[in-house]
């Protein structure tokens, strides 16, 4: 257990020292500041509140987002690691490979929790400040974006082991990195539209639509949010009209990022033990 | 004693090529092993299969009776590989300070191990900063902390420059000293200056000498060079006499086998004052590896023909 704590505690070092949390932090805050600044035009005087209002704006970034830097920091871990010459030694100390990327691991997701927090943290308490303060409450929602941003970055990050111990070069797993964002939160959406609007009896829309949905985990975080707004802001209906016949509802969505950040931690771990560096 | 790397036939194919050819290497506690062979003649593959990175395709190897790369085995190896790097954002301090956590060392040796390799007043500098003598010192301070019972040194001098290398051996010596094993490789004997207790050398992938190095002196059988001065005038007599090649009006150069070298010797004192100066010099340590090279290509040859 010394040598995961060890290990991601100089991920996070490294992290901090190579300007990664700092840069990802600026981004984040940046195109949350401008959500913020756009949003208020709109939200004048409806019911819901403003903060609510930019909860929502901010958990459609993080979909795009959040995922994008979860693979651009996990995706050099391995594959670049062994290219550089820096993971051999590592991989040689008494400590098991599968410690080496569980440690990598908590130190990504730490990296990457002090980037959101800071990023939308920040935003947030600007938003909330910039309307007059109001409803406390709405930083609850904040604190869940953040917390459930989190969780879909370390899904993400987990993915990005596996293209990062399935390749040799680091360029490779960057494309490839790439092709898997590219796939899961831009073209899946496409095709689930596309088959949405093919499927004339309505089967694929009733009986297979909800559940793929539920798969992928950049759409369940979306779910999830949006349904915790709905709940949280009246008549925003921001979730859709799928709502009602998702397989799964509340916080049994987020069992989907859940299930691929294990299935992907056990994945990648079981290459890594084969890689012979 | 057992021995703590046991090597019994080991072999090693990659796709079309004969990484190692039924090597056999035993290194006791406490002994420092160098192994020899250019480049490509396998002794990297060789320190892989130890660490069990790779497994070989034939022949069995254990590291103090334990599988390489199990819990047990990687617990007591240490690994400098040949190009060491390390992540450039960290100063050289923790880097090690990284390595003591890894392998469960007092956190005290730290600053230990970096006085030994002379990088205290670096320590606290970031690696990117550092030339490569100094990384490769690093990676030696890495190697060293927790004093393990067996060293792997993948060509560990060189980046170093002599005095450093100096320095090196006798950080050897003071772990084999502390009942430590060291194997570690190197490109040819002379830059191993004699530090160690024997010498292992790899020819495409099969071993073809492993002895102490006065043995391999001795087996190579390498003719000792005589240079002769003759004094002014002499040098037409010294000739008759002695035989050998005129270098120029002055020198004569001739070869013996070691045995003969007394008695040849003596015949030179014998001429007295026709002689002005004798040189003698014994076959140097890379003529004793090119020949041990050597033998090795024959000997791949004729099992191929």
């Amino acid at each position: 257990m010394g040598g995961v704590l060890t290990i991601a505690a100089t991920e996070i070092r490294i992290g901090l020292r190579n300007r990664w949390i700092i840069l990802s932090s600026l981004i984040l805050l940046a195109f949350a500041l401008i959500l913020v600044l756009l949003g208020s035009a709109p939200g004048g005087e409806v019911k819901t509140d403003a903060v609510t209002v930019v909860v929502a704006s901010l958990a459609t970034l993080s979909v795009y987002l959040v995922p994008l830097i979860a693979l651009l920091l996990s995706f050099d871990a391995i594959a670049g690691e062994i290219d550089r010459g820096t993971l051999q030694l590592v991989l040689a100390s008494p400590v098991s490979r599968g410690a080496v990327l569980l440690g990598k691991f908590l130190g990504h997701v730490a990296v990457l929790a002090i980037a959101v927090s800071s990023g939308y943290g920040i935003a947030g308490l600007v938003a909330f400040f910039a309307h007059g303060g109001g409803d406390a409450g709405a930083l609850v929602g904040v604190g869940r974006l953040i917390a459930t941003s989190v969780m879909l970055g370390a899904t993400f990050i987990a993915i990005g082991y596996i293209a990062s111990a399935s390749v040799r070069q680091t360029g490779t797993a960057a494309a490839l990195a790439i092709a898997i964002w590219l796939f899961s939160v831009v073209l899946y959406d496409l095709a689930l539209l596309g088959g949405l609007l093919a499927s004339q009896d309505g089967v694929f829309a009733r009986d297979i639509f909800p559940w793929l949905l539920v798969l992928n985990p950049a759409d369940a975080f979306r779910l999830y949010n949006m349904s915790a707004i709905d709940a949280a802001a009246v008549g925003s209906n921001l979730g859709g009209g799928a709502g009602s016949a998702l397989p799964l509802a509340g916080l049994a969505t987020l069992l989907s990022p859940l299930a691929w950040a294990v299935i992907a931690l056990g994945l990648s771990t079981f290459i890594l033990k084969r890689i012979r560096p | 004693m057992t021995a703590i790397v046991k090597a019994q036939t080991v072999s090693m194919k990659f796709k079309s090529v004969d990484a190692l050819t039924d090597v056999s290497l035993e290194v006791a506690p406490g002994e420092k092993v160098a192994l020899l062979g250019h480049n490509g003649a396998g002794k990297t593959t060789l320190f892989r299969i130890m660490l069990g990175f790779i497994r070989p395709t034939a022949g069995s190897i254990t590291i103090a009776g334990h599988a390489p790369g199990s819990d047990a085995a990687r617990k007591i190896v240490s690994y400098l590989p040949e190009q060491v790097a390390f992540p450039k954002m960290l100063t050289g301090r923790e880097v090690v300070r990284f390595y003591a956590r890894l392998k469960g060392a007092p956190l005290d040796d730290v600053q230990a191990v970096l006085a030994k390799v002379d990088l205290v007043d670096a320590a606290d500098r970031r690696v990117e900063t550092y030339s490569k003598g100094m990384r490769q010192r690093l990676g030696l301070a890495q190697a060293l902390v927790g004093k393990p019972a067996l060293l792997l040194l993948d060509e560990p001098t060189s980046g170093l420059d002599p005095l450093s290398r100096q320095h090196f051996y006798e950080l050897i010596a003071d772990v084999a000293r502390q009942g430590g094993s060291v194997l570690l490789s190197s490109h040819g004997l002379s830059e191993l200056e004699a530090r160690t207790d024997r010498v292992a050398i790899l020819r495409k992938g099969r071993l073809v000498a492993n002895a102490p190095l006065s043995d391999l002196q001795h087996q190579a059988n390498l003719p000792i060079r005589i240079r002769v001065r003759a004094a002014p005038g002499a040098i037409e007599s010294v000739h008759a006499e002695i035989g050998g090649g005129r270098l120029n009006c002055a020198s004569v150069e001739l070869f013996c086998a070691p045995g003969d070298k007394m008695r040849l010797l003596s015949k030179i004192s014998g001429l007295g004052a026709q002689v002005e100066d004798v040189d003698v010099a014994a076959p140097t340590l890379d003529e004793v590896y090119r020949h041990f090279s050597k033998i090795g290509a024959d000997e791949a040859r004729q099992g191929r023909e």
